[in-house]
């Protein structure tokens, strides 16, 4: 594996780009679902969620709620990152911004519900967990996504940045190999 | 750039390659439309046969015109509530409101407050025997315009031409006399509940009331409430069947709760007019705590039954309107607060309704009659929802939301049960006002954040005080003649449904009433009258 840090371009083996590209798409469908699922539904908030939040950012969340039109922005940014993120990652379009603005959401959906010890909530988790959660998987799910991009080999970004001739050479490299 | 270089063309290679998730979200874009799909004919299918009209109240009628002038009659803990609901919060209570805020971004109090409608109200006339209320109701009520009086009886007051309507939060030992009193004198009166304190005066009132003309309302606010009006309609499409049982309950676990009020450090003879207290009560010396905490004794009041049963009872009877049972039971006694008070603090009524049925999914003349029962504590808190039991679904009322859960043996829902369109663990229904709009069908996290009372949002606009509408109501009724919600009918049926609980408990027996007569018929008239400690003193 080499890299191009000038490009953001790596060169992957089959089986790693194979892997790489399955855990971006599947990322990809979970964000656009959460979103379009929130879309769908005329009454879905983030309100009771954020009401919700426990420690020391907390109060900052349920101002976020406490506030009319604060909170429509709040569910309209939600609603729309959460599209907007899946489909970047689910297409390989601007899929590092993509990664970065996933990370950001899961980040603060960590930091408002982080399963501390002592920490209490309303919402029922549907696992147990101690300090790590799924969110935070997730975020460094991303965060692996980020590192090692691949949507410049299998991805939209190919069309519009190019997919770089080392790529070309690297790939039949280990074609041949 | 280097990426000149690269952009060359894109060729056949590039393109299978640069779109080869299309497919993925084809799969995506065809799985979700059809999850979507299934969950929309779900929900129809459920909203359908329900067909539940989430009801919103009427707007209102215009408070536009010269000021109503009223006169508050009792300035403790509910006077300062109403008169703050109708516009003027004490000095007192800004202040601590807006520390309070100060300490915590989500406590909007003064903020709900402030927004209030205005309801082109003035207070010219305040009447308190305590003269530190008395003071204190000045205060709150003057304005740059309004200089108000004080008066020294309710007599002076409602002989003043200064006065419109008055606003009456007393003892209930003189609810009746004094609205008896202000329907006489023609003005429009707003009555703290219990409507009256004994059976005899309930009458007295009534007639009073009906034949003056006034506006009469008894201060039961959750008339206000969107849910009871929701609940009205799904009692109309008959959606629980035939209810059988309706459990509605208190509990409190607090000194306040059990009315261990606040003695003021400056009662005394001499800033109390103790005299015109005791009223029709039997003539005892001066005593601060008979004064301040009087809902413990039974000349002043009823306790459980007055104060809290008849909550529950209006809003089972403003969606029901089930009116005054057949009979009523009622035990209990004195268990956690044995400081020397009459009235019990444990206390379970079961009121009968033989003949009353709210429909029926069976074959006909197999259900009929139902029973609510009101059961108390003011020794717990435990969180005790009304539920109201019907055979095809039971329905609960929880704050201002209600949701509505199949019963898994219904007759109505049984296709929809055996189908598994309809889940008896999720809600068939839930009804949040603060929500945008109606779920038929609720998520497991939806429901549990409604069971919370985490749910809310401020879509609607600002949250308002209940109070606050009923008043508006009834101004409303004064100035346009719009129709009260509960007025002397709804206040006639809550007052002898309390009364008749109270006689049980405190003549150990089963208290019997004649829908045709319109009369207790196992109590002696002396009794209805004057009340039991007539008899015991």
């Amino acid at each position: 594996m080499k890299t191009d840090t000038q490009k953001g371009v790596l060169q992957f083996g089959n089986g790693q780009l194979t892997v790489l590209v399955v855990l971006r798409m599947l990322i990809g469908w979970h964000f656009l679902y959460e979103g379009v699922v929130k879309l769908y539904n005329p009454s879905w908030s983030a309100g009771g969620f954020l009401t919700d939040s426990k420690w020391i950012f907390a109060d900052f969340f349920h101002s976020l709620a406490a506030n009319p039109q604060t909170l429509e922005v709040v569910n309209f940014l939600n609603v729309w990152g959460l599209i907007a993120i899946g489909l970047g990652l689910l297409l390989g379009v601007f899929s590092r911004a993509a990664a970065v603005g996933g990370m950001l959401l899961l980040g603060m959906y960590y930091l408002s519900h982080p399963p501390l010890v002592g920490l209490k909530y309303a919402l029922p988790a549907e696992g147990s967990y101690l300090i790590v959660n799924k969110n935070l998987i997730e975020l460094f799910a991303l965060a692996v996504l980020f590192t090692f991009p691949t949507s410049r080999i299998i991805g939209i970004d190919r069309l519009i940045f190019g997919a770089g001739e080392k790529i070309e050479e690297e790939e039949s490299e280990v074609q041949h190999a | 750039m280097a990426t000149d270089k690269n952009k060359k063309g894109i060729g056949r290679r590039d393109l299978i390659k640069g779109l080869a998730a299309v497919p993925v979200l084809g799969a995506f874009a065809f799985s979700s439309v059809k999850k979507k799909n299934y969950d929309a004919e779900l929900k129809e299918a459920i909203l359908k046969e329900l067909d539940i009209e989430a009801a919103r109240p009427a707007a209102g009628g215009s408070m536009e015109g010269d000021p109503i002038r009223l006169g508050i009659i009792g300035f403790g803990i509910r006077g300062k509530q109403l008169v703050k609901a109708a516009g003027f919060a004490t000095p007192e209570w800004k202040k601590s409101m807006k520390e309070s805020a100060m300490k915590n971004s989500n406590d909007t109090r003064l903020k709900d407050f402030l927004e209030q409608d205005n309801l082109n109200v003035v207070f010219t006339g305040v009447c308190d025997l305590f003269d530190v209320r008395a003071e204190e109701a000045l205060e709150t009520v003057k304005t740059e315009k309004n200089t108000p009086k004080r008066y020294r009886t309710y007599q002076e007051m409602l002989a003043s031409p200064d006065i419109d309507g008055v606003i009456i939060a007393t003892p209930d030992h003189w609810h009746a006399p004094i609205s008896i009193d202000a329907a006489k004198a023609g003005k429009h009166v707003y009555v703290e509940k219990c409507m009256t304190h004994k059976v005899g005066e309930t009458y007295d009132l009534y007639d009073a009331v009906t034949q003056s003309g006034i506006v009469f309302q008894v201060g039961h606010q959750h008339r206000q409430t969107q849910s009871f009006l929701t609940a009205q309609d799904i009692m109309r499409k008959q959606i629980l069947g035939h209810v059988s049982l309706i459990q509605a309950n208190t509990n409190r676990n607090s000194d306040n709760g059990a009315w261990q009020y606040n003695i003021h450090e400056k009662a005394s003879p001499e800033t109390i007019d103790w005299q015109q207290f005791l009223g029709n009560a039997p003539q005892i010396p001066f005593n601060a705590e008979h004064f301040f905490r009087w809902r413990k004794w039974w000349p002043y009041g009823t306790g459980l039954t007055g104060d809290l049963l008849t909550h529950d009872y209006d809003r089972i009877n403003c969606i029901l309107k089930m009116g005054i049972p057949n009979s009523v039971m009622t035990s209990g006694g004195i268990y956690t607060h044995r400081d020397g008070r009459e009235v019990p603090d444990v206390m379970q009524v079961a009121m009968e309704y033989p003949n009353f049925s709210t429909g029926s999914s069976q074959e006909k003349g197999k259900e009929k009659g139902m029973t609510f029962l009101y059961s108390a504590t003011l020794g717990n808190q435990y969180g005790r929802n009304t539920a109201l039991m019907g055979h095809d679904a039971s329905m609960e009322l929880i704050g201002d939301r209600l949701t509505i859960h199949a019963d898994p043996r219904s007759t109505r829902f049984k296709d929809m049960l055996d189908s598994k369109k309809v889940d008896t663990d999720v809600p068939l229904y839930a009804y949040d006002p603060r929500s945008k709009g109606v779920d038929g069908v609720t998520s497991a996290t939806a429901k549990y954040f409604a069971n919370k009372g985490l749910l809310y949002t401020y879509r609607d606009g600002k949250r308002v005080d209940s109070t606050h509408l009923h008043i508006r109501e009834w101004l409303s009724g004064i100035r346009n003649g719009t129709p009260i919600s509960c007025g002397i009918e709804e206040g006639f049926e809550e007052a002898i449904a309390a009364h008749m609980s109270c006689l049980s408990y405190q003549l150990g027996k089963r208290i019997e009433w004649d829908p045709a007569t319109r009369k207790i018929t196992n109590v002696d008239e002396e009794i209805l009258r004057g009340g039991v400690q007539i008899v015991e003193t």
